[in-house]
């Protein structure tokens, strides 16, 4: 591993406000000592060398989600992703792929959150609210236990390949959010809630190649999520089609 | 401009909360200068107090014994009615957040799992693993979604328009478009956050500026008890990202270079688990008297996790193990990890009551960016998430109550002269100047954690007054490199710069004329606390001439009669 002093970063720039100028890759060489990040680095350009770099970040310690980007052809987060994990000297990063740039490396976030709306990410609930907590044993609490870590970055959105081709694809994350309240032992939602993915904008889209599981950096499985909702829709359909369920609305 | 009846900002645990509180009868409006899930109740960790009973240790836990540990960990600087209905209000949330999703973990007999924590009684910390606070925020986000509140994200508030003792509402910049957008409203609720960053090192998110403390202070709004601010004991050396108290909790040791469990030697009784001020000062004393480990990132103390086994780690602790791998290169389960106190949480805040209402007519504030005061001089681990979603509901309730008497008619005038000053801000700021603003942030940063930090003299606190005084000398001089206004985070970083000027002013100020050590002030030029004198609060406005007035207000002292505190 190379433990270079100075890195040369390159950097994807484009302001979607100057639609006139292309995208250009812009290079900074940044002297960097063992152990920094690649968003230490990005915060150090723009403080002391280019005020005018765009990205965003929050936490720094890989919970909020806001800093995915793709950093030498592979999609993570920037705030836990250290400068000397890649052989070589150079650090090249780009906005994450399927979404709009709007500068550098903030991309349009509107169409993964609405994706998200979509699936009604939260507990559904039809019972009485008991007076004290939902009783939930410790093995239903660890069936949705990989998808609660979810911390919606869209690191899974940037690296889906049906997304690339299909931009009304339902995504990985919003896939994973369905599945954690399927799965959850409180939730109610009545089964013909899955219709709602039961097509091949939605969980039939899916290539199932696994992408989304390498990107996240949470190690979420989203096709662990879209299987599973695959399977829950086809016992559906048989359940009904034996005619043990009614029509739900 | 846009208008709402209601316009909550700050889109963590309790904006969203009041908003929650308040969508289905008023017209609300939530702004966030992140998407809210970006927000920094996100990175809480170790749980949320509320005495469930749960934990077979807990039975006899009741509100008024969480109360009564409140009120010894604040050092008695609490406000004992205030600190009494965030108690009683624990267990009602709790189960609030549970009924609305919230994934707990569970203990066998399928109830909320509770942990132990610093300075309680009773194992009465629920949590979910290490993410507590990413589970709470979810929820409540998600909650939001299905009730349809309005947000806008990624929407900047630069300036508060108060004018003659009432709220007007804000000027915001949209950082997408580079948009100034006057925001009226009849109410204004702040759940803006605290101001870590004013501390170099500090757990808290890059967004931690203090800006909305700032804001509110600037518009005329005091500020309370500014020199309380709080040390993590456990923060990673370098980062300084949070190592939660949950490590402690679930048994973890500190080490000394001599392999000493030294907190024997300060908290007998209580170990590892005395409060945070106490357990922050016992740590920089070992380092001080040489009884740290070296490091190139600097002197450290080992938290020590090994002998909880892995299966414990991975089951309770697997957020810690993956930072302390992400980010230091060492796995928990084989090695001690390098901890030292940092800037972890603002006591102090914007000055309100229990109802969450300031002296400004329609200007509310909640959590961290607020000072009730329920947590004194001192906050438990456990309550500042607790803090966040019972103030953001009392704060809801109060704002419904106060509305009854009809919706206070916000003006336009004070708005667009508000806009009018902030254009001309952002335009001085696009012109050149000598300062660049990342650079005097950190400069700033630095005096404050060398000079305001867990052990004060009078001495360093003057001379980290000057320099905060000649650093907003220097804020004039700041210059940004584009004019161009869209997602321009150099630009907003440079407005925040000024409030954090502002806001680190304050503390400085709150800390010298304190002349004595409760809770997390320690001096050591006065090392004990002074009931006679000092058993009051700190009022800080904005003076006529810029710099901050200091006025002192009652402590409300309700059944517990201050004592010493033992652990």
């Amino acid at each position: 591993m190379i433990k270079a002093d100075t890195y040369t970063f390159k950097i994807l720039r484009y302001d979607a406000k100057a639609p006139d100028t292309k995208p250009r890759f812009a290079t900074y060489r940044i002297s960097v000592i063992p152990g920094l990040t690649v968003l230490a680095v990005l915060l150090r350009i723009r403080d002391e060398v280019d005020g005018t770099l765009s990205f965003r970040c929050s936490c720094r310690s890989a919970v909020c989600g806001s800093c995915a980007m793709v950093i030498n052809g592979k999609i993570d987060l920037a705030c836990r992703t250290q400068v000397s994990a890649f052989n070589t000297d150079t650090i090249i990063l780009e906005p994450l792929p399927n979404l709009e740039v709007i500068r550098d490396l903030v991309v349009d976030m509107t169409p993964f959150w609405q994706m998200y709306e979509k699936i009604k990410p939260y507990l559904i609930r039809k019972s009485p609210v008991p007076e004290r907590e939902i009783p939930q044993s410790e093995e239903e609490r660890l069936r949705i236990d990989q998808y609660v870590n979810c911390i919606l970055c869209a690191c899974c959105y940037g690296a889906c390949p049906v997304l690339a081709r299909e931009p009304e694809y339902i995504g990985p994350a919003a896939a994973a959010k369905l599945e954690r309240f399927v799965l959850d032992s409180r939730d109610e939602r009545p089964a013909a809630a899955l219709d709602i993915l039961n097509h091949e904008k939605g969980v039939w889209g899916c290539d199932t190649v696994f992408r989304c599981i390498d990107a996240c950096p949470k190690d979420v499985r989203p096709t662990d999520a879209i299987v599973g909702l695959r399977k829950e829709i086809v016992k559906h359909r048989f359940r009904k089609m034996l005619g043990k369920v009614k029509d739900e609305t | 401009m846009v208008n709402h009846d209601i316009l909550i900002v700050g889109g963590g645990l309790t904006g969203l909360r009041a908003a929650v509180g308040l969508c289905d009868a008023f017209d609300v409006g939530l702004v966030s200068k992140v998407y809210p899930t970006r927000s920094h109740s996100i990175a809480a960790q170790g749980g949320i107090n509320a005495p469930l009973t749960n934990n077979p240790d807990s039975r006899d836990d009741s509100w008024e014994k969480h109360t009564f540990d409140t009120v010894k960990g604040s050092d008695y600087l609490a406000d004992q009615d205030a600190a009494e209905l965030m108690c009683r209000e624990a267990a009602p949330i709790v189960y609030e957040m549970e009924h609305w999703g919230c994934p707990f973990s569970r203990f066998p007999d399928g109830t909320i799992a509770q942990r132990p924590f610093g300075g309680a009684g009773y194992p009465r910390t629920c949590y979910s693993a290490d993410i507590t606070g990413h589970v709470l925020l979810n929820t409540l986000y998600e909650r939001a979604v299905a009730k349809g509140v309005k947000i806008y994200p990624e929407w900047f508030v630069t300036s508060l328009c108060i004018e003659e003792g009432q709220c007007h509402g804000v000027v915001v910049l949209d950082i997408r478009t580079g948009e100034l957008i006057p925001v009226r409203a009849g109410v204004t609720f702040f759940g803006t956050g605290g101001y870590g960053r004013v501390f170099q090192h500090s757990t808290n998110a890059l967004i931690n500026t203090g800006s909305g403390i700032g804001m509110a202070y600037t518009a005329g709004a005091p500020l309370k008890d500014m020199e309380f601010v709080q040390f993590h004991p456990t923060c990673l050396i370098g980062t300084n990202i949070l190592m939660t108290e949950g490590c402690r909790g679930e048994g973890a040791y500190l080490v000394n270079n001599r392999g000493e469990r030294f907190m024997q030697k300060y908290a007998p009784t209580a170990m590892e688990l005395a409060p945070r001020d106490i357990v922050s000062r016992c740590i920089q004393t070992e380092i001080n008297e040489g009884r740290g480990f070296e490091h190139p990132l600097g002197k450290y103390i080992q938290l020590d996790l090994r002998h909880l086994g892995e299966k414990k780690i991975l089951e309770r602790l697997p957020g810690i193990r993956q930072i302390s791998i992400d980010f230091i290169g060492i796995d928990p389960v084989l090695e001690p990890i390098p901890i030292m106190p940092a800037q972890h949480y603002s006591m102090g805040g914007i000055d309100v009551d229990k109802r969450c209402a300031s002296e400004v007519r329609g200007f509310y504030a909640g959590g961290e960016c607020s000072c009730v005061s329920v947590h004194g001089a001192n906050r438990l681990g456990g309550n500042s998430l607790l803090d966040t979603i019972v103030f953001g509901k009392l704060g809801s309730k109060a704002i419904a109550e106060d509305l009854e008497e009809g919706i206070p008619r916000a003006e336009e005038k004070p708005l667009l002269k508000l806009k009018d000053k902030v254009e001309a801000t952002l335009r001085k700021l696009a012109s050149p100047g000598k300062e660049r603003p990342g650079l005097l942030q950190a400069e700033l940063s630095a005096v404050m954690s060398e000079k305001v930090g867990i052990f004060r003299t009078r001495e360093e606190l003057e001379q980290g007054l000057q320099m905060v005084i000649e650093i907003k000398r220097r804020y004039r001089d700041v210059g940004v490199s584009s004019a161009a206004r869209h997602m321009n985070y150099e630009l907003t970083g440079a407005v925040e710069l000024g409030y954090m000027i502002e806001v680190a002013h304050t503390i400085v100020l709150g800390a010298i004329l304190r002349e004595e050590s409760r809770g997390s002030h320690f001096r050591l030029d006065f090392n004990t606390r002074n009931d006679t004198d000092w058993l009051k609060h700190t009022i800080a406005r904005m003076g006529p001439d810029g710099d901050p007035a200091i006025t002192f207000s009652e402590v409300a002292i309700t059944r517990y009669e201050p004592k010493e505190r033992k652990y």
